[in-house]
C-alpha cells in the first residue's frame, strides 16, 4: 500500500509542475488552475490510504469539513478588488498550518526524542522541523499583518519604532534561532523543554509583524510574493521533516515561484528586496522633496474639458493604479473605452509592475471589466510610445507615473523604472486631492505643463467624461 | 528513514527548485495576480502534513489533537480556497474574445 501512495504521490506531483506550466499563458490557465486542483486532490487521497488505520478519523473528518465551511465562501464572494488581503490570509493559514505540523511534531516525538530513538539523520530532520516552525509561524504572523493593513483594519503606511527597527528585527531573529538551537540540543538528550519550542514560535511571530508592520503600502506586491515563497519553502522543510515527496515537490516549486516574482517586483521599483523589508522609504529624503516644489500650481480640469482632449485624440493610453481598485472603477473605464473606441480612438492600458498592492493586480481588476489582455501593456512595451499619444488618463496612480524616478537625482525613487506619460502629448491625471501618493513623494507630473488634474473620485470621473463623451 | 531515504529527498528538493525556476520564469506580467494564488493553493499541500502528523499518532494526546485540527482547518481553507478563488479569477481572462465589444455576459 506504501508503494501505491507514493506513486500517488509522484502523479500528483507530475500535475502540480503541469498546471503551473499552464499557468504560464492566459489561453491555458484555467485548464492549468484545474489540473493542479485535481493532483491536490490525488495527493490528498494519497495521504488519507497512508494514515488508513488512524484511530482520530473524528477529528480529521469534523477539521477538514469545517475548513471546507470556512474556506469557500470569502473566495467565491470577495470582490475583485479585495484579492490581495484574501490572498494574503490564505498564505497566511498556509504558514500557521506548517508552523502547527513542527509543533505537533514536537508534542507527538516528546519534545523531538522520539526521532532520536530512531536511526538515521535525526539532526537534519529535527532542523528542518524547527526551520519549518520559524519560518512558517513568520509567515503567519507576517500575513495576518498584511491583511490587516490591505484591509485598512491597520493604517497603510508605514509603522515602526524608528532606528531600533533593524537591531530589534535582528535580536527577535537571533533569539528564535537561539530558541531552535537549544531545542536541538534537547532533543539529542532527553527531549526539549516545550517553554522553548514555545518561544521560537513567539519570537519568530512578533518577528513576522515587526518585519510587515513597517513596509508601506506600495511594498506590498513585493511582501505579498515574498511571504507566499516563504510559505512555499516552510511546507517543503516540513516535507523533508515528515519524508513526503509531494510536500517537498510542491513546497519547492512554490518557493521558487515567488522568489523570482518576488525578484522582479524588486527589480520593478529599483530596489533590493533586503532595502524592502528593512522598512519605508527613508524619512530624511522625503521631506526635502516634499517642500521643494511647494509654490508651483497643478491645473485643474472640468469633466467636460477632458471629454473634449479624448474625443479628437486618435491614441489614448490608460495608466491605471492603486486608486482604481480603491475606487472599484474599472467598469466606468471600460465603459469609457468602449464610447472612445465607437469613435475609432485606440485605447491601451499601461500597466506598471508593481502598480496596486499584488503582482499583476491592475490586470485582474481589467479582466474583471472585460477589458481584452492584449489591450494591456507592460511597461517595457508601451513606454516608447507615449510620445506618440495624444491624451494619456492616469486613474489613482501616482510614484509609477513620477518622471523624478528619471531626472531627478535627489528623488527618494530615483532609479525605479517608470511610465514615461510626462512625454504625451497631453495628460489627465483623475486623483482625489493633491496629497502625495504612497511613498509621500512630490510628483513633479502633476505640475508639467502638458498635465491638468480631474479632482474627485475617479469611478464617478470617469462615468461624468463618459457622458460628456456621449453628448459630443 | 535512513540517509540514502534523506539524500534522495534533498534531491528531489534542489531538482524541484529548478523546475519550479524553469517553469515560472516564463510567466507574462498579465498572469502575476493568478500565479501568485495558484501557487498560493499549492502551498496549501501543507494540509497532507497536517494529517500525516495527526493521523501516524498513536493515542494522540488532546493538545496534539486541537493543534492538528487548527492545523488542517488552516490547510484545508488555504487549499481550497485557494484554488476556488484563482480558479474566479482565471476565469475572466478565459471569457475574453478577439473582438472585446461585447458588453458584459
Amino acid at each position: 500500500m506504501d508503494i501505491l501512495v507514493y506513486a500517488l504521490y509522484i502523479v500528483a506531483v507530475a500535475m502540480f509542475i503541469i498546471g503551473l506550466s499552464g499557468l504560464t499563458a492566459p489561453r491555458s490557465a484555467v485548464r492549468g488552475n484545474k489540473i493542479a486542483a485535481a493532483g491536490m486532490g490525488v495527493a490528498f487521497i494519497a495521504t488519507l490510504i497512508h494514515i488508513r488505520d488512524t484511530s482520530s478519523w473524528l477529528v480529521i473528518v469534523a477539521a477538514l469539513v469545517v475548513g471546507v465551511i470556512v474556506g469557500i465562501p470569502p473566495a467565491r464572494k470577495v470582490k475583485m478588488t479585495a484579492v490581495p488581503q484574501l490572498v494574503a490570509l490564505f498564505n497566511g493559514v498556509g504558514g500557521g498550518t506548517v508552523a502547527l505540523i513542527a509543533w505537533g511534531e514536537f508534542i507527538e516525538s516528546d519534545g523531538f526524542t522520539g526521532l532520536r530513538v530512531a536511526s538515521g539523520p535525526v539532526l537534519p530532520l529535527v532542523i528542518a522541523s524547527l526551520f519549518a516552525a520559524i519560518i512558517g509561524s513568520l509567515s503567519f504572523w507576517g500575513s495576518v499583518v498584511a491583511f490587516l493593513k490591505l484591509q485598512q483594519i491597520l493604517p497603510g503606511h508605514p509603522l515602526s519604532v524608528g532606528r531600533l527597527q533593524q537591531p530589534l528585527n535582528a535580536i527577535l531573529f537571533l533569539g528564535s534561532v537561539v530558541a531552535a538551537i537549544i531545542v536541538g540540543i534537547g532533543s539529542a538528550n532527553t527531549g526539549a523543554d516545550p517553554v522553548w519550542f514555545g518561544a521560537i514560535l513567539i519570537l519568530a511571530g512578533i518577528l513576522g509583524v515587526m518585519t510587515v508592520l513597517p513596509i508601506g503600502g506600495a511594498d506590498m506586491p513585493v511582501v505579498i510574493s515574498l511571504l507566499n515563497a516563504l510559505t512555499g519553502l516552510s511546507a517543503a522543510a516540513a516535507g523533508l521533516a515528515l519524508n513526503n515527496i509531494a510536500m517537498i515537490v510542491a513546497g519547492m516549486l512554490v518557493g521558487a515561484s515567488g522568489t523570482i516574482l518576488t525578484n522582479l517586483m524588486a527589480k520593478a521599483m529599483n530596489r533590493s528586496i533586503l532595502s524592502i523589508v528593512a522598512g519605508g522609504f527613508g524619512g530624511g529624503s522625503k521631506g526635502v522633496a516634499a517642500t521643494s516644489s511647494g509654490d508651483q500650481l497643478a491645473k485643474s480640469t472640468s469633466a467636460a474639458d477632458a471629454a473634449i482632449k479624448l474625443a479628437y485624440a486618435n491614441q489614448v493610453i490608460v495608466v491605471p493604479g492603486y486608486g482604481l481598485a480603491v475606487a472599484q472603477a474599472q467598469h466606468a473605464v471600460k465603459d469609457m473605452a468602449k464610447v472612445l473606441e465607437a469613435r475609432g480612438i485606440e485605447v491601451k492600458y499601461a500597466i506598471h509592475p508593481v502598480a496596486g498592492r499584488m503582482p499583476g493586480h491592475m490586470n485582474v481588476l481589467l479582466a474583471e471589466a472585460d477589458v481584452s489582455y492584449d489591450a494591456m501593456i507592460e511597461m517595457d512595451d508601451i513606454n516608447d510610445e507615449f510620445s506618440r499619444t495624444d491624451v494619456t488618463i492616469v486613474i489613482g496612480a501616482n510614484d509609477v507615473t513620477n518622471p523624478g524616478a528619471r531626472t531627478d537625482p535627489n528623488s527618494p525613487i530615483f532609479g525605479m523604472p517608470v511610465l514615461n506619460v510626462d512625454q504625451s502629448r497631453a495628460v489627465i491625471v483623475l486623483k482625489r486631492s493633491m496629497s502625495s501618493g504612497f511613498a509621500g513623494i512630490e510628483n513633479p507630473l502633476f505640475f508639467g505643463a502638458n498635465t491638468t488634474m480631474l479632482f474627485g473620485d475617479a469611478k464617478k470621473s470617469v462615468a461624468q467624461v463618459t457622458e460628456e463623451l456621449k453628448a459630443l | 528513514m535512513d540517509y540514502t531515504g534523506f539524500l534522495a529527498n534533498i534531491a528531489i528538493l534542489v531538482l524541484s527548485g529548478f523546475i519550479g525556476f524553469a517553469v515560472i520564469s516564463k510567466v507574462p506580467n498579465t498572469l502575476h495576480t493568478p500565479l501568485m494564488s495558484g501557487t498560493n493553493a499549492i502551498h496549501g499541500i501543507v494540509v497532507l502534513g497536517a494529517l500525516v502528523v495527526l493521523g501516524t499518532a498513536h493515542n494522540p494526546s488532546i493538545p496534539l489533537q486541537i493543534i492538528s485540527f487548527v492545523a488542517i482547518v488552516f490547510g484545508t481553507v488555504n487549499v481550497i480556497g485557494g484554488f476556488v478563488v484563482t480558479d474566479r479569477m482565471l476565469a475572466m481572462f478565459k471569457t475574453r474574445s478577439v473582438a472585446s465589444t461585447d458588453g458584459k455576459n
